[in-house]
């Protein structure tokens, strides 16, 4: 049975649980075994929870370990020289799991003449529609046989295992159903369980991001060293083709520049636009011009990024490299520094001034009216009572801005260009972090080359270093509002 | 200067006082202006910040309007059952196998007759075949195979004409350029003129935008596709992040404890919340695809990293509901004896479902638009094909209009502009439902 077909039996009982615990409980009382502890329905759910809960739970658990079997079954078939060659051993399990794929769809009389030798496999393969692209070598037909054992008997298992546990549940339950079973708690004891769990979601996914990202990162470090990685000035990755020893350099350095010469020009749009655009909003606006202003300036932060991205191509980069870049001569290519910066900017600008707005608000009206009290003017009480009272928290919502800009990806892979360059001149091509992710993930991939390996490293060095600028914003955010309440 | 002219007669009169306010008023003019400019600052950035704004739109909007109108070419094609069906089988089977250029010669012939070209003239021919798509033969030949009765009658069909025909029409291709550098040439300005003049050249709404899938030519290109590619993961982004998010709030609000561990959710979803979304994408590569073997590019992927990416935001919103409902209710609700666990689902969480659905319909919106965590698994595809289920191949509409936004025909151009037109109409929608949600529901208590 498939996994779905599993799932729709185990609702199916899981329903059918329900609908018997409750009877079992209204009839029990009613023929005058005691008053009911708590209410049918939860009796119901009780009975339910049961059946669904252990089963749910072992095909959860056999899910994950099947592909790790599967793989630990295929590594041990293999030969020790295959073994040996460790960068070629995720193309030959897959190529494993390809004759697997095909052995699944021949005649007995087929795999006969496989086996024997009279045909070949790849032929037989392809008259049932399955081209493979090397000839099939006779480990791997040994090896695909036995992770189709494993595989089918694991499949039975899981059947069987899935089948049993809603059985035992559901007659289990059934059985502990009567009127002063307190099913209620028991009931609202699992519900908070799956609560909490609901909630360590977000941890899962944070150890998950740095695991997976640490693990391919860890194989790329050991094919080239983190110090020549870092402090590389060189990115030229060469070409990822199958098997190819040669390996290319990987300099972070010009890549982290690019990212933060954009996110540097992409600061100087927006900080100012944001932060003089919070200030008229929270100090000066009317509320009628505030209820028109605000949102306008906040759809910007809801357009996709994709669509600033098309702009950039479409609009700025030309506007920018006929009318500034090549009058002045220097530099030829829509694609360029500046557009990428400019165009980031404008989307970082509601983040900014959002933020600002909120905090210089929450700023207290004491601090405000004593200063114009003493006959400051509203700018003059704004620059040196109230920003300064912000200034932490506007700092901080400063960096949220930064590690958003330093993350931003469609913008700079439509208007930053490829080409790994560290100069001053704006009008040139340059690229970031997350253009490399991009460049280096698409197309045919291959992990076990450093070529598709590196866009982990990568990855994981723009998760540290957003995480970090998200930790320090976020201190030093709440420092400040605690500050005030 | 003024003050010169006021000190003179105060100091005679003999009060220091008089001097002193004349130098405040003096102060007060500096100050006055500081506070203008000040405030001249703060207009004009929010002006610049709304101009940004109108460029965006008027730039997507003037470049994609008139993707939403074809340029179409209608000719009378005489359903040959001669050329069709040689051998006598009008079956489908039989219109979709056997020679292919047969649909070719009977577009040939119909282009002939409503020209009214030399039939020995081979270069008029071809001339006038540049102007129709190269996908008009599989279309002719799909039609007949769904309809075989079309065989041996004569009918009036609709042709897509070639994205340069279609740009030319639209005017972005211009006339009055050198002809070397014109893709479309003198010769075919004369014959378009010509299907100008006999009516059969006509501009109609473009349905193929909407209905149609990937393709290499412009015409035929369409967001189909990518919009039920799209659907199908905002149904699996709903369906897991609505009850996960829902529910991890509910424990963060109402039941959980002040200790480190819930210290330690709360600080890891606000960090969540600010991670480059690409990070997701390499997430989901690794764990959803290279280690659990799902189908790379499907949408189930792809909505299951967008569920991890938007359960932040949902969690931040449902929270901030959940927070809005009054103690009375639960103090209530705990008052008559009901558990905290039946006050909160009969009573907090139905009064902070309008703000619950507004942040899901939100964050489902911010979803939708999300393009660089779907590259990093694939859904980058060439996908002609509508996806039956969520296992199947499949593109997003921004991945869609990630790749036509790299092809460098004008048609294209247009095209992608329209696809944004399409995404933000959607976004729009998706907001202004949440707005009217929350006008509606929203209670203040």
């Amino acid at each position: 049975m498939g996994p779905l077909w599993l799932l729709a039996l185990i609702a199916g009982l899981s329903f059918f649980g329900f609908v018997l615990g409750r009877w079992k409980s209204v009839v029990l009382s009613g023929k005058g075994r005691g008053t009911l502890a708590a209410r049918p329905g939860y009796y119901g759910a009780y009975v339910l929870i049961w059946t669904a809960m252990p089963a749910l739970l072992i095909l959860v658990a056999l899910s994950i370990a099947k592909p790790i079997l599967i793989e630990h079954t295929v590594r041990a078939n293999l030969p020790e020289q295959v073994l040996a060659n460790s960068t070629q051993l995720s193309l030959e399990v897959s190529g494993v799991e390809q004759v697997a794929a095909g052995l699944k769809l021949v005649t007995p009389e087929e795999l006969e003449n496989i086996r024997i030798g009279v045909v070949s496999a790849r032929s037989v393969f392809a008259q049932h529609g399955l081209p493979l692209g090397q000839d099939v070598k006779p480990y791997q037909l040994t090896a695909a046989g036995a992770l189709n054992l494993v595989s089918d008997g694991l499949d039975t298992a899981v059947d069987a295992a899935v089948v049993a546990a809603l059985a035992f549940g559901l007659i289990f339950a059934f059985v502990r159903v009567k009127p002063r079973l307190r099913a209620r708690n028991l009931v609202e004891n699992t519900v908070l369980v799956l609560l909490i769990a609901a909630s360590s979601v977000a941890i899962l996914t944070t150890i998950g991001i740095v695991l997976s990202l640490l693990f391919q990162a860890l194989q790329f470090f050991s094919m080239v060293s983190p110090v020549s990685f870092y402090f590389g000035t060189v990115w030229d990755p060469r070409f990822a083709a199958a098997g190819s020893t040669e390996s290319g350099q990987f300099g972070f350095l010009p890549l982290f520049w690019g990212t933060l010469y954009i996110s540097f020009f992409a600061m100087v749009v927006a900080v100012p636009v944001g932060l003089f655009s919070a200030v008229y909003m929270a100090e000066y606006a009317t509320s009628k011009v505030r209820s028109v202003a605000k949102p306008l300036i906040e759809i910007l932060a809801g357009i996709p990024t994709i669509v600033y991205g098309f702009f950039a191509l479409t609009t700025v980069g030309p506007l920018i490299r006929d009318y500034i870049a090549m009058p002045l001569g220097l530099g030829t290519s829509g694609n360029n520094v500046l557009t990428a910066g400019l165009v980031m900017g404008i989307m970082i600008i509601p983040y900014v001034s959002s933020l600002s707005d909120d905090i210089i608000t929450a700023v207290p009206r004491s601090l405000r009216d004593g200063s114009l009290a003493l006959g400051a003017t509203r700018s003059e009480t704004m620059r040196q009572v109230i920003l300064p009272a912000a200034l932490p928290g506007v700092v901080g919502a400063i960096l949220l801005a930064v590690s958003r800009a330093i993350g931003e990806t469609m913008i700079v892979v439509l208007a930053a260009g490829v080409a790994a360059r560290a100069s001053l001149n704006p009008f040139e091509e340059m690229t970031t972090i997350t253009v490399k992710i991009v460049n280096q993930l698409t197309g045919d991939l291959e992990f076990t080359s450093p070529q598709t390996l590196v866009a982990f490293a990568l990855g994981i060095t723009l998760f540290v270093i957003t995480l970090g600028l998200n930790v320090l914003a976020l201190t030093i955010v709440r420092k400040y509002r605690e500050q005030y309440e | 200067m003024t003050e010169a002219a006021s000190t003179v007669p105060a100091s005679r009169l003999g009060g220091a006082e008089v001097r002193k306010i004349s130098k405040i008023d003096i102060g007060l003019k500096r100050r006055y202006a500081a506070e203008r400019r000040f405030r001249t600052y703060g207009v004009l950035a929010v002006t610049i910040a709304i101009c940004f704004l109108v460029a965006l739109f008027s730039s997507i909007v003037s470049r994609g309007y008139t993707a939403f109108q074809q340029t179409r070419i209608s000719m009378i094609v005489d359903f040959d059952p001669n050329i069709i069906a040689p051998d006598g089988d009008r079956s489908a089977d039989a219109v979709m196998s056997g020679n292919a250029f047969r649909f070719d010669d009977l577009i040939a012939a119909s282009l002939q007759k409503t020209l009214e070209l030399d039939p020995n003239d081979e270069d008029a021919l071809y001339d006038a075949l540049d102007l129709l798509s190269k996908g008009s033969a599989p279309m002719l030949r799909s039609m007949i195979a769904n309809d075989p009765s079309l065989i041996g009658t004569k009918r009036n069909v609709d042709f897509y004409a070639t994205g340069d025909v279609d740009s030319f029409i639209k005017g972005s291709i211009r006339a009055d350029i050198p002809e070397s550098q014109r893709l479309i040439k003198d010769k075919h300005i004369a014959l378009i003129e010509k299907l100008e003049n006999e009516g059969a050249l006509r501009l109609a709404f473009n349905t193929g935008l909407f209905t149609n899938g990937a393709s290499t030519r412009p015409e035929m290109a369409g967001v189909g596709v990518a919009l039920v590619g799209s659907l199908y993961m905002m149904l699996v982004v709903l369906v897991l992040s609505l009850p996960l998010g829902v529910a991890g709030s509910i424990y963060l609000e109402e039941f959980a404890p002040k200790n480190r561990w819930t210290d330690l959710i709360e600080v890891n979803i606000n960090n969540l919340a600010a991670v480059p979304s690409i990070v997701y994408g390499l997430l989901g590569l690794a764990v959803f695809i290279n280690f659990a073997h799902l189908p790379r590019s499907a949408s189930l992927v792809g909505g299951l990293v967008l569920t991890l990416t938007t359960l932040p935001t949902i969690i931040i919103a449902t929270r901030a509901a959940l927070k809005a409902v009054p103690p009375s209710i639960r103090e209530a609700g705990l008052g008559v004896g009901a558990s905290k666990m039946q006050t909160v689902f009969h009573h907090v969480l139905p009064l902070a479902m309008p703000g619950v659905l507004t942040g899901t319909i939100i964050g489902l919106a911010h979803a939708l638009g999300e393009t660089a965590p779907l590259l990093m698994i694939g859904m980058k595809a060439f996908v002609v094909e509508y996806p039956t289920t969520p296992f199947d191949p499949a593109t997003a509409l921004p991945t869609q209009i990630y790749m036509w936004a790299t092809e460098p025909e004008r048609a294209f151009t247009e095209r992608t502009s329209a696809a944004i037109i399409v995404l933000l109409a959607f976004l729009l929608a998706m907001n202004s439902l949440a707005i009217i949600l929350r006008r509606a529901f929203e209670r203040r208590w």
